[in-house]
């Protein structure tokens, strides 16, 4: 039951259909751990943020998550099977597009490849699909790229297409590795609140960042800095002492203003004294 | 026009050719997008030298050259994957290691042969005005083929070729499909080596493909455009070689690329700045 959010009480309910359910596990590459002793319940319609600098652990975790490498230790079961054994329930963004500017596609065929893991190998595209795909787009305030060949769009507007393939996907789980990179402010709100629909509409959503704020919107954070600093709800986990050792005191000074420290009963700005 | 039709009218060998060539187009445009789209071009290549020592082998023990041709490109792509598993060595010089090898292994082998330069010639550049009618029907077979086998693969080879971390998640585990596009590349270099050589094949497979890239703007329009390019060149470097005398293998693929370059130029006239649309 560790990392369970207190605040909800029907955890044990909820435990046994937890989109995300580790208990012990170790992420890493070529059987070396990145991190280890991860415990971790993220029920339908909640959110996870992972957070960390470069080299955290976060992008191997989420990596694990979607099947892509095996868990080093613990027992890891998402949407109540192990990784990678529900493709068709999981949307995922991955962290580099390095070859989206020589391909010959359109942004909206980049999207109705969301609905590859439904159809599957020969499946016919189902008659919503193309207003699934529609919808995604405009859900990530593209739909005007629709038509447009990806390789004519600026990075953050390709990472707008990647994100709203993974809307398009219908998922029960999104795993989102910084989709706010590239993004300028506003794009970054309608991400936000198109997350905030997926988690209305029952799917967990999993995304790696290293912006605080994206933690402090979260129901839960993890804090990785090659190990588990703090996790739960941002609210207990988001401490001063967490967030330094996260990310060291470098990053406090390049945001300033940006509250790092989130204590019951109030925040703090990046210079207040800690009082507790 | 005449000049382009008189060529193939009364002569069965250059009816085979064009035929023959023709397919060979097919396949190698419905592959090359891939290569072309995923940077398979190196890999690629290294197929179609790798079959050298297997034909070669395949022909002073008077075996099928078929045969020896596919366990040249299937040693070829087993040392590639070794290679890269078992060191931290990228695929780029594992695939140079094992290129500079197999040919060199080649012309070791045909160097055993009584008419060595004879045959290292028919190898690397084929002799598309050679065929047999049976020749012509295992091309179309092997067209078909791998027409069909890319049509029920069309998605995890889109996912692929966007992102092999997408397909994998997506259900299709990207190794396997890999290997399976890689299976395609080798088959259709296997089999078209006859006409046009392994050391030309690989242009048909990369030239129409990456001349179609340019302007397409949909995979489906660059593969019907790199197939359309692909055979218009075949017909045209058969004209050339019929009527100047040239080698009609090494004419084809000089067309191709010449046809490359001018679409270049094209495109650059265009749209001057390569740049993006932000």
């Amino acid at each position: 039951m560790r990392g369970v959010p207190a605040r909800r009480p029907a955890a044990a309910a909820v435990v046994a259909e937890a989109a995300v359910h580790a208990r012990g596990v170790a992420v890493g590459w070529h059987g070396r751990a990145v991190v280890e002793g991860i415990d971790l319940v993220v029920p339908p319609g909640t959110s996870l943020a992972l957070v960390g600098t470069n080299g955290s652990g976060k992008s191997t975790l989420l990596r694990t998550l979607v099947g892509l490498q095996p868990s080093l230790a613990g027992t890891l079961r998402v949407l109540g099977a192990r990784p990678g054994a529900a493709p068709a329930r999981v949307g995922y963004v991955g962290q580099f597009h390095p070859r989206g500017f020589v391909l010959p596609l359109r942004a909206a065929d980049v999207v109705a490849m969301g609905r590859f893991a439904r159809r599957g190998l020969l499946g016919r595209p189902a008659r919503g699909d193309g207003a699934l795909v529609r919808r995604a787009l405009s859900r990530m305030d593209a739909a005007h790229l629709a038509d447009a060949p990806l390789r004519e769009l600026s990075g953050g507007q390709q990472q707008r297409v990647y994100v709203a393939q993974a809307l398009a996907a219908e998922a029960d789980l999104l795993v989102l590795d910084e989709p706010a990179s590239g993004l300028d402010p506003s794009a970054r709100e309608v991400l936000q609140g198109a997350l905030d629909d997926e988690r209305a509409r029952g799917a967990a959503v999993v995304t790696a960042t290293h912006d605080i704020r994206d933690a402090l919107a979260a129901d839960q954070a993890l804090l990785l800095a090659g190990r588990v600093v703090a996790a739960g709800p941002p609210a207990r986990a988001l401490t001063r002492d967490a967030v330094m050792e996260t990310f060291g005191l470098v990053l406090t000074d390049l945001l300033p203003g940006v509250p790092i420290a989130v204590d019951p009963g109030h925040a703090h700005g990046a210079h207040d004294p800690e009082h507790r | 026009m005449d000049v382009l039709v008189t060529p193939f009218l009364d002569s069965a060998f250059m009816q085979r050719a064009l035929l023959a060539g023709g397919l060979v187009a097919i396949a190698s445009a419905v592959v090359g997008t891939f290569v072309v789209l995923r940077g398979l071009a190196f890999i690629g290549d290294a197929l179609a030298h790798g079959v050298l020592p297997g034909v070669a082998g395949a022909l002073i023990l008077g075996a099928p050259t078929l045969l020896g041709a596919g366990i040249g490109a299937a040693a070829m792509i087993a040392g590639v994957t070794l290679v890269t598993r078992r060191s931290r060595l990228s695929g780029d010089t594992a695939i140079g290691i094992l290129f500079a090898g197999m040919l060199a292994l080649g012309v070791v082998v045909v160097s055993r042969s009584d008419s060595f330069t004879g045959d290292l010639t028919r190898i690397l550049f084929g002799d598309v005005l050679g065929l047999s009618w049976g020749d012509v029907r295992g091309q179309a077979l092997a067209t078909a083929a791998v027409v069909v086998a890319a049509a029920l693969c069309a998605r995890p080879f889109l996912l692929l070729s966007v992102d092999p971390d997408a397909a994998t998640v997506a259900g299709f585990p990207a190794a396997r499909y890999h290997a399976l596009m890689l299976a395609l590349i080798a088959v259709t270099v296997v089999v078209s080596f006859r006409a046009v050589g392994t050391l030309l094949v690989f242009g048909m497979i990369v030239a129409p493909p990456a001349t179609a890239a340019l302007f397409a703007r949909r995979i489906g329009v660059m593969m019907a455009a790199a197939a359309a390019l692909g055979a218009a060149s075949v017909w045209v470097g058969l004209v050339l070689s019929y009527r100047h005398d040239l080698a009609a293998g090494g004419s084809i693929v000089l067309v191709q690329v010449a046809v490359f370059f001018a679409a270049l130029a094209a495109a650059a006239v265009r749209r001057p700045a390569v740049g993006r649309l932000r």
